[in-house]
């Protein structure tokens, strides 16, 4: 059992230093679409919910902390379960996010929606289809009861992206 | 209370799980573990199938129909009022008036009574321990007649600091509205207790019992209180179906809540009467199938000793206190010294949603969040807990796969 294991957070330390990188300058190559495939390529490593889990927990730890500063009810993505704190920031014809949550586990959705989304354009961003979710079986958390679950999260990113674009927020 | 003959004909509580076909059902590929039922409890059999005979066999408009369905119809919502009568054993079944829920009941007697005997300066007490059901209902009126809330603390347990609250009484206050048991902490009110101290001041006492009719004799004479709420879906029974009780004097004094088809007597444009008890605040068709499952429900426990319910679950939750406790970092929320089967906690380094969250792929279900008492919750000085709560149908093995689901979990998390 204790061989499976480290097996196991043996692929997932692999797959978090092999294509898990924050600032990634190529990442400005890749599509939206190219990153989604990415992660499901990578998910279709795992053979059950707990080496998903642990992978999506693994995420929310290495997801870089959003500042002290911003930790304030302004960036709050308002829900009844955790608490999610995001900023959106535009760098030339970019947008960049960064967020945090109390709870781990919606840390690491966050990493993954950021992955996908950071560094794109408002119009890409605007557009994207977020197919990865359903494809990596992380659908449940699409659902309107779970409150700050994937949907609101991706619905405050593109809101956060029109609104910054049009200069009702400010600039970097 | 004298000690009830035991009924030998009454069936053992540790045969109901075979009762409730959900209870064998698979979640996410595991056998479901069912631990919140204070959000809202599984139905048996009897009730399913209650429901199903009604639409196939029964189902006809009430208190309208000269023909033979509709009078059948019509006798078994009449007759699942009398058993809701003898389950809380109320005076008479005119007092007993069928609403959507607790929070329905608890909407109509703030907007009933209190538009009709509340007066500006007044005061309302509600307690620390409250759902926002019984919050919000009575801010609305409190605003609008010009009445100051006033909140009764509780302890570190998590019982309600009887002192306190009998200093607050005075002239000023005009109702009291409390719950039964609290459904985040399970902490048991002393109903009784209480409402002796509101008749010193002849203070209406109303009990929001959500949490109480499936885990306990319900007894609204001996309790004495002047209203009691309640939600059929929390005690085996349909949603959208619970019960208002009132003592008749008050039930008479206050004016319909909502007006149409079934509360008049005769309407004409320039004045209409209304009809009597309890149909004055039944305005429109009622949830007919829910009134009867209702009934079916209560017949449903009415099975079991609620003695033997009763033991049988505070036995169950001495063994999940006990177990939850050995987990490394685990805090109970809710101590106090009569306590439902309901455990709320918190694990160090941990957050309730991932908890519930990897609990859930176990196909362990629990509550997470703030379970609709924020100011508890501010109170206490945390977001929220992760809420195992415990109906007749658990057993020891749901605590044990609680437990592993937690340690695994804990384990993943940290
Ligand atoms: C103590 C308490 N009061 C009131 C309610 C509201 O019940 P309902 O939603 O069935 O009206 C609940 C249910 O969550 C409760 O637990």
């Amino acid at each position: 059992m204790r061989c499976c294991l480290d097996e196991r957070k043996d692929v997932i330390r692999r797959i978090l230093v092999g294509t898990f990188k924050w600032s990634n300058k190529d990442k400005f190559m890749e599509t939206i679409e190219q990153i989604q495939d990415e992660i499901i390529e990578d998910f279709s490593l795992f053979d059950d919910w707990m080496q998903k889990y642990e992978y999506i927990i693994e995420l929310g730890k290495s997801l870089p902390l959003i500042e002290e500063e911003y930790k304030k009810d302004e960036f709050l993505i308002r829900g009844c379960q955790s608490r999610v704190w995001m900023r959106a920031e535009r760098k030339g014809d970019r947008m960049f996010f960064k967020a945090d949550s109390d709870a781990i586990i919606t840390k690491g959705l966050i990493a993954l929606l950021i992955k996908v989304l950071s560094g794109h354009t408002a119009q890409d961003i605007a557009q994207a289809d977020l197919y990865f979710i359903d494809r990596i079986g992380l659908r449940e958390h699409l659902s309107l009861t779970r409150s700050n679950g994937l949907a609101s999260m991706v619905q405050q990113m593109k809101r956060s992206t029109t609104l910054v674009y049009s200069g009702k927020q400010e600039e970097n | 209370m004298d000690a009830p003959i035991h009924n030998l004909k009454k069936r053992l509580v540790r045969e109901a799980r075979t009762d409730f076909p959900i209870l064998h059902t698979t979640v996410n590929g595991r056998d479901l573990v069912f631990l919140d039922s204070a959000a809202s409890s599984q139905k048996p059999r009897a009730v399913i199938d209650c429901i199903n005979t009604y639409y196939r066999e029964q189902n006809a408009n009430v208190h309208r129909g000269v023909y033979s369905l509709s009078q059948t119809a019509t006798q078994l919502f009449e007759d699942s009022r009398e058993k809701v009568k003898d389950f809380i054993s109320a005076k008479h079944s005119r007092e007993v008036i069928f609403v959507r829920g607790a929070t329905e009941g608890i909407n109509l007697v703030a907007q009933s009574f209190g538009g009709k005997f509340f007066k500006p300066g007044g005061e309302i007490i509600l307690s620390q321990l409250e759902h926002h059901s019984n919050i919000v209902p009575w801010q609305m009126i409190a605003e609008e007649k010009g009445m100051k809330i006033r909140v009764v603390p509780i302890n570190s347990k998590g019982e309600l600091m009887m002192d306190a609250l009998e200093d607050m009484l005075s002239e000023k206050v005009q109702m009291i509205a409390l719950n039964h048991i609290s459904n985040a902490l399970g902490t048991i009110n002393p109903v009784k207790e209480i409402s002796a101290l509101a008749r010193r001041y002849d203070i209406p006492v109303l009990i929001d019992g959500a949490q109480a009719t499936s885990h306990g004799e319900v007894n609204v004479q001996e309790l004495g209180v002047d209203f009691y709420v309640f939600s059929g879906h929390k005690m085996f029974g349909p949603t959208g179906i619970g019960v208002l009780w009132g003592k008749e004097k008050w039930l008479e004094a206050m004016p319909p809540w909502q007006g149409g088809g079934e509360m008049i007597e005769t309407v004409s444009f320039e004045k209409t009467t209304f009809n009597e008890l309890p149909f004055k605040f039944e305005a429109g068709t009622p949830n007919i199938a829910g009134s009867i499952a209702l009934g079916a429900a209560i017949d449903y426990i009415g099975q079991f000793d609620m003695l033997e319910i009763v033991k049988y679950e505070r036995e169950l939750l001495k063994y999940a206190t006990e177990k939850l406790k050995e987990i490394p970092g685990l805090r109970i929320y809710g101590e106090a010294a009569e306590k439902a089967s309901v455990i709320s906690f918190l694990i160090e380094n941990t957050h309730p949603y991932d908890l519930g969250i990897l609990l859930d792929k176990m196909g362990i279900a629990v509550r997470t969040g703030h379970h609709c008492t924020q100011p508890l919750m501010d109170f206490l000085g945390i977001p929220g807990t992760v809420r195992a709560s415990m109906a007749l149908y658990n057993d020891q093995n749901d605590i044990d796969r609680l437990v592993d689901g937690l340690v695994k979990a804990r384990q993943m998390l940290t």
